[in-house]
């Protein structure tokens, strides 16, 4: 089981490093996703077969394709230039040394933890079901609101007004759409 | 048995977070930004398994799932953005959302 | 009695606070009626007081009001005090009664005005400052009504003020009285380290005491305090400023540049008379310097064009009288001389005012003329002030104080035969070019007809100083033609007489000489400038002319002496050192501000990176802590 998590692991940080060194957005993503994989296996290692699935389900299953709807509708795949031009090599020096001291702060953080090993009992969805459904019942219907005032948002948000214009003015057509509405 | 030591777990999710944390700060491109910061909230949302895994409690796995929520909620209003911002600048460069800047 | 003296200047002084506040409210009618009243209540107080004064004397021929405890630090203590006595009392007559005359001429000259508040509103505070000037028993208090003349002399000359020239003038007075104010302070600094008090009587009977004739100290402070005279009464060498102060109005020049201020400087030496008796070397000096500006004056006032400027130069000419009648101990005579001026001379200015107001604003006597039929009035006001002032014989006042004048020249302790020489020509001089002024401005040919005719408020002021004119020397005459004493009996207490040495020549024989010369000066007026212009119409072109007209070259010199050299440092300093301490303060906030506006350029990655450097440096912290 240990050499599971650890090659999971392994593929979970080499597809993340290649995702945001990405230059084409599709493949990002795509290495992206084979990254929620392997994080999803490492949850299933740790016990939480519910969240495994859940994760599969919703973060790689809805989000990473809303995503890739989202970047095929706009059409902006395929602009390796402009991707090359942004991200020369001297703009990752100071992003990295940053998070290397992070880095550091954390491991000094964690050389003052008492040393346990994993326990790694499973914990089985009925169970969660029940702490959703009774301890934090207030906490699932709020969720609820908050996914509910998402979609609103995002309808108004994403919402353009047609302009309707008379074949006379057809010409100007460009400059208007151009303007900031 | 899984016998992996905790801080080695903490110490992957928190490489993810920097990852992600790199990715934010390096990229120009907006859709990378928001996958960006997808990559922390996983990461943070790892945190909350791990522990909850630690003390053999649920409680982590809700919170997960609360989290998942925000960041469905999260995704959809700010790929919404993005489309208006590219059907008003007709480019994805985050450079160029500076309006608020101080004009001198 | 005590406290209607305090309120003889104080009427003026709150005149000046109602139409400083609330002038520009007020309706034409109600600001003439406040300035004008104020002074009025105050020439009606000093009527009763100056009466009862001279009917029932009162203890040691003095009042003395003590008003408030002014302040007390570092061993000095002053109050607010006035001091009514017989010199004093005849200023306040003079300044009270001819002020109020020209507030009520004023109410119709400067009727069209926008200014009409502020024109009263700065002549009630001179007319009060003035009144504290005389009145006051301690030298700080007399400093106090001397600069409040200053600066009421600099608002009323530049009191039209959209024009340029009038500034420069107004400038001009300023600085140079400034510097005789100057010399007047150190003088009071002195006497002040030596007595530790500013009280007039006290200084003046501890100067008797301690200081011997002569002594340097007494030489000190009385050359000081002349200094300070000179500046204020436009004497050499410190006269430039009065001809260019004719930029005011006509009702200024007749208040402040004739009868009062420009007299400030006679009053000092008058009141402190005890110090110049220590320091006769300066009291010579004073007198010397009286002979020469009257002489220079005189010659400066043939040549000029412009109506005021004649009568300028004819002030600072007789205030050389006055300091010359000062100068050879003669006290009550020049005193008696700024009377019997003050009337003639205010007339004279107004009179000249009416004549430039009727011919719309135009200043030069040689586009006037043949005025006497057009504008009588004034003709005969003008002509009775001009004979004054020329001293015409025997039935003008300015005969009998600047007779009196001539002789105390030749007769007195410290006289000198070339000072009353001096005198004398000086007289003829002042004949010649009055009458000059009478006849180009009156007789001969019209050039420019009169359009507007004064009213009655600006005759009737004439009229009465005209009449003024003609009797006020009746109160003082000579030996010869009735010994009338009653002016210098009345100044007895206060002004020492003069002690004249009685030579072979008698009065009588002076006042023929004097007599003579003020008619001749006359006849020779009217021949040059009436019946045969001809003859003079090559000096007015001539050069030594232009140099008179000039003044002498005085203003050049002082130019290329003074203005010139401050003038050139002041250019190079433009951007001066000092500035850039201050101006480095402010540039380094600007590029501060540039600095930190840099980091708000709107682009989020910034913003994120600053958040990132933010929880960096505070995990850090909070690690190690």
């Amino acid at each position: 089981m240990n050499t599971i998590f650890y090659i999971a692991a392994a593929v979970a940080l080499i597809s993340t490093g290649l995702a945001i060194t990405g230059r084409n957005a599709i493949h990002a993503l795509l290495f992206l996703i084979v990254s929620l994989l392997a994080i999803s296996i490492i949850f299933y290692i740790l016990g939480a077969p519910f969240i495994a699935a859940l994760e599969i389900i919703i973060y790689a299953g809805a989000v990473m394709v809303l995503f890739i709807f989202v970047i095929m509708m706009l059409n902006v795949g395929m602009e390796r230039e402009t991707e090359n031009r942004w991200l020369r090599p001297r703009m990752w020096i100071v992003p990295v040394i940053l998070s290397f001291i992070l880095l550091i702060d954390f491991i000094m953080m964690m050389k003052g933890m008492p040393h346990h090993a994993i326990s790694g009992r499973i914990i089985p969805p009925k169970q969660v079901g029940i702490s959703l459904f009774s301890t934090y019942l207030l906490g699932a219907e709020i969720a609820g609101m908050l996914l509910l005032a998402g979609i609103v948002g995002a309808y108004h948000l994403g919402r353009q007004k047609k302009k309707v214009i008379h074949r006379f003015l057809q010409n100007e057509d460009d400059e208007i759409n151009n303007t900031i509405q | 048995m899984v016998t992996i030591p905790v801080e080695i777990q903490l110490l992957f999710a928190a490489l993810l977070f920097l990852m992600g944390l790199i990715g934010l700060l390096v990229r120009r491109n907006v859709i990378f930004i928001l996958m960006s910061i997808e990559i922390m909230f996983n990461s943070a949302g790892m945190v909350f398994v791990i522990a909850g895994s630690y003390w053999a409690q649920v409680d982590g796995q809700v919170m997960f799932i609360f989290m998942l929520t925000v960041t469905a909620a999260e995704v959809s209003v700010g790929l919404a953005l993005i489309l208006q911002m590219f059907h008003h600048f007709k480019t994805l460069d985050a450079d160029k959302l500076s309006n608020l800047k101080d004009t001198n | 009695m005590t406290i209607l003296l305090a309120l003889i200047p104080i009427m003026p002084l709150l005149g000046f606070l109602i139409l400083a506040c609330c002038g520009s409210r007020m309706s034409k009618q109600m600001i003439a009626f406040t300035g004008a009243v104020s002074v009025g209540i105050s020439v009606l107080i000093t009527l009763i007081t100056g009466l009862a004064f001279l009917v029932t004397p009162p203890a040691g021929n003095v009042v003395v009001v003590n008003l408030w405890q002014w302040f007390s630090t570092g061993g000095l203590a002053l109050s607010i005090v006035f001091r009514l006595d017989a010199l004093s009392l005849v200023f306040i007559f003079v300044i009270t009664f001819i002020g109020f005359l020209i507030h009520v001429y004023s109410i119709d000259f400067m009727a069209g005005d926008e200014g009409y508040a502020r024109f009263f509103a700065y002549m009630n505070l001179f007319v009060g400052s003035m009144l504290i000037l005389v009145l006051a028993d301690n030298l700080l208090l007399l400093y106090l009504g001397w600069e409040g003349v200053g600066l009421c002399s600099y608002l009323l000359i530049g009191f039209w003020y959209r024009e340029p020239v009038n500034g420069y003038a107004a400038r001009k007075a300023f600085i140079i009285t400034r510097i005789g104010d100057t010399a007047m302070i150190i003088g009071i600094f002195l006497l002040f380290v030596h007595f530790h008090t500013l009280d007039i009587q006290l200084l003046m009977q501890q100067a008797s005491s301690e200081w011997g004739n002569g002594s340097p100290l007494a030489t000190w402070a009385a050359l000081l305090l002349l200094g300070g005279a000179l500046g204020k009464s436009a004497q050499l060498p410190l006269q430039t400023w009065l001809p260019d102060a004719m930029a005011g109005p006509s009702p200024v020049s007749a208040l402040i540049h004739a009868a009062t201020m420009v007299t400030a400087g006679v009053y000092l030496i008058a009141r402190t008379h005890v110090l110049f008796e220590l320091a006769p070397a300066i009291q010579t000096a004073v007198a010397a310097i009286g002979a020469l500006t009257l002489l220079l004056a005189g010659f400066s006032a043939l040549a000029q064009h412009d109506l005021k400027r004649v009568l300028a130069y004819s002030t600072i000419s007789q205030i050389g009288y006055m300091f010359l009648a000062l100068g050879v101990g003669a006290w009550s005579a020049g005193i008696f001389h700024f009377m019997v001026h003050a009337f003639f001379k205010a007339l004279l200015f107004l009179a000249g005012g009416a004549v430039i107001f009727a011919l719309n604003e135009e200043h030069d006597i040689f586009k006037m003329g043949g005025l006497r039929k057009k504008l009588p009035v004034i003709f005969w006001t003008f002509l009775i002030g001009s004979s004054s002032l020329a001293a015409l014989p025997l039935i003008t006042a300015g005969f009998y104080s600047k007779d009196q004048i001539l002789w105390f020249a030749w007769s007195a302790g410290n006289g000198n035969p070339w000072l009353w020489a001096a005198g004398l020509l000086g007289a003829f001089i002042t004949s010649m070019y009055t009458f000059r002024l009478v006849f180009l401005v009156f007789f001969g040919d019209m050039v420019t007809m009169p359009e507007h005719h004064p009213g009655r408020l600006m005759l009737i002021p004439m009229i009465i100083l005209a009449f003024f004119s003609l009797i006020a020397g009746f109160i003082e005459l000579p030996e010869s033609m009735g010994h009338v004493q009653w002016f210098s009996k009345l100044l007895d207490p206060v002004l020492p007489a003069v002690n004249t040495a009685h030579g072979r020549i008698p009065e009588s024989f002076f006042q023929l000489v004097a007599g003579t010369i003020s008619l001749s000066g006359i006849y020779l007026a009217y021949r040059f400038y009436l019946k045969q212009p001809y003859l003079t119409s090559s000096f007015n072109e001539s050069r030594i002319s232009k140099f008179l007209y000039k003044g002498w070259g005085f203003d050049r010199v002082y130019d290329l002496l003074f203005v010139n050299p401050l003038v050139w440092f002041a250019v190079r300093n433009k951007n001066d050192f000092i500035d850039l301490f201050t101006s480095a303060l402010a540039r380094a906030a600007f590029y501060g501000n540039y600095l930190l506006s840099i980091t708000q350029n709107g682009r989020i990655r910034w913003y994120v990176m600053a958040f990132v450097i933010g929880i960096v440096f505070m995990l850090t912290i909070f690690i190690n802590l």
